[in-house]
């Protein structure tokens, strides 16, 4: 699906509720987080960004120049894939696709941020941290998320917020990145109505207006 | 990407992407290996069961690291110590195996087939590490994997295969492998040792310079003593003379040629020591690469929920 007239690319099967935040706001948020982390330790020498594959990785990347930006020295980043850690793995139909981990220096004593575009039900950073702990001993782990859409199953909050949204659990958070997905935004999709989709499907036009008014 | 089946017994049936899913599997796999802490909880609670009734050091000793890598449990049983000894059947073996309730079952064999046999009879994941002169298909995927590390690709590499052509299972999984993978493979090896057929799969020419001729890689096969009954070759120093790989000979294949080995090696019969431990040699390359081979294979069998077939 390609984006048109300036409209984010909403994936099959979900229609779009609303925008979270367009490109200009994604942009101010990161610059927010990037000061703010800064602001809690200025020593940065010692900070080091984690991200967790796929959207937290490039995200870690632009926190990592917004902070030599805001005061130092750009700290390493390092990409985390969650999948040898994950607590579903027996359940899930077929073997989800290793992308592969690369942490670029030791943790140990070192602070490091965690950094994830959604924050939902706590499982991802719970896998992110055990699999942080076999990598060293971090004097501290911090986390940032873009979005936080709230429905915890597990008691895990983050020190650094870019947004706030309260979703409900049908629903999907999008994070698009330019780097990976070609546009910054962040959308709020629901689950096509099976109704919905059959009309879409018969009459294009029509389930095009539907789902865009909604 | 994926892999779609539940047994892993040859590379015969396999399709291109399947391989390539398993070597871009372990490829990302192998970065566990260097970590301070050497060990995933992947497999957790699985249990697998390494039923070998023939000697290996490396493909037994890379499933065992792999299997602990990954959180899985295992048991090793060799035939040496095993009620084997007192003359239970494969079958039966394998069937008080399962009521132990294993996942996974990790064969070795004398008899080509003897993968398949179990995987019919079987209820649990059935691994082939080697049965008879049939197939060894893990050990043709780390070879893989190391070319491609070495080369960038497998697609359009000269591969020449020399030695004992005839009670290589090794041989046999390469040549499925890299001719499905688009490489172009020469065969050579003493006249009697090149079973009938043979020719179907792979050019053959009993002229070692000729196979080495413009190679970018030279996988060497071991003079399988103990497989050969009768006499194949007048004796090891003629086979040295006539098939061994000598500086002079690898001279013969491109500049940047890497030489491959699945061991146990044989110095001064069919790969001479100055080879073995020259630059050209990846053969301890290629044991790193068993494990995280096999990594990727129990994540893929084990990984996920249970498959349908």
């Amino acid at each position: 699906m390609t984006a048109k007239g300036g409209h984010a690319a909403v994936p099959p099967g979900f229609v779009l509720a609303r925008e979270l935040m367009d490109g200009q706001r994604l942009a101010r948020t990161l610059s927010r987080m990037a000061h703010e982390i800064v602001k809690h330790d200025p020593e940065v020498a010692r900070l080091v960004l984690v991200g967790v594959r796929t959207r937290g990785v490039p995200m870690a990347r632009r926190l990592a120049r917004l902070i030599k930006a805001a005061g130092g020295a750009e700290p390493p980043v390092g990409a985390l894939d969650i999948t040898l850690y994950r607590d579903d793995l027996t359940t899930v139909a077929g073997q989800p696709v290793i992308q592969g981990t690369d942490v670029p220096c030791s943790i140990d004593n070192r602070r490091v941020v965690l950094v994830d575009d959604v924050l939902f039900t706590g499982r991802t950073v719970r896998a992110a941290l055990d699999e942080l702990v076999d990598f060293g001993r971090a004097a501290r782990i911090e986390l940032a998320v873009l979005v936080d859409r709230g429905h915890r199953e597990l008691p895990i909050r983050a020190d650094y917020v870019g947004q706030e949204v309260s979703t409900s659990r049908a629903q999907i958070v999008q994070v698009q990145l330019t780097e990976d997905d070609g546009r910054d935004c962040v959308l709020l999709l629901d689950r096509e109505k099976p109704m919905a989709a059959a009309l879409k499907a018969a009459p294009r036009a029509a389930g095009k207006k539907k789902a865009a008014r909604r | 990407m994926s892999y779609p089946h539940r047994h892993l017994l040859g590379i015969e049936p396999l399709l291109p992407e399947h391989i390539k899913t398993i070597l871009d599997t372990a490829e990302r796999l192998r970065e566990v290996l260097d970590r301070p802490i050497k060990k995933v909880p992947t497999l957790r609670g699985r249990t697998v069961v390494n039923l070998f009734y023939e000697a290996s050091t490396r493909t037994r000793a890379s499933f065992e690291v792999a299997q602990k890598v990954l959180s899985a449990d295992s048991l090793t049983i060799t035939t040496a110590t095993s009620s084997v000894q007192k003359g239970e059947t494969l079958l039966d073996t394998a069937r008080n195996l399962e009521a132990m309730n294993p996942d996974m079952i990790v064969v070795r064999h004398a008899s080509s087939g003897a993968a398949h046999f179990l995987a019919r009879h079987c209820r649990s994941s059935i691994v082939n590490a080697g049965d008879g002169a049939h197939e060894h298909p893990t050990q043709a995927l780390l070879d893989a994997l190391t070319l491609r590390q070495k080369k960038g690709r497998l697609e359009g590499l000269e591969v020449a295969i020399v030695g004992d052509l005839m009670h290589s299972r090794v041989a046999r999984s390469n040549i499925w492998l890299l001719t499905k993978m688009g490489a172009r493979v020469r065969l050579c090896g003493p006249p009697t040792l090149i079973p009938p057929g043979l020719d179907h799969l792979a050019p053959v020419t009993t002229n070692i310079d000729e196979a080495l001729e413009g190679a970018d890689a030279i996988m060497m096969l071991r003079v399988q003593m103990e497989r050969m009954a009768g006499g194949f070759f007048p004796s090891l120093r003629e086979y040295h003379q006539r098939y061994g790989l000598t500086v002079e000979r690898v001279k013969r294949a491109k500049k940047d040629v890497v030489i491959l080995h699945p061991g146990p090696m044989n110095r001064g019969v069919e790969i001479a020591s100055e080879v073995a431990d020259g630059p050209w040699s990846v053969i301890l390359d290629q044991v790193t690469n068993g494990v995280a081979v096999r990594m990727a294979v129990l994540y893929l069998l084990l990984g996920g929920a249970e498959a349908a077939a």
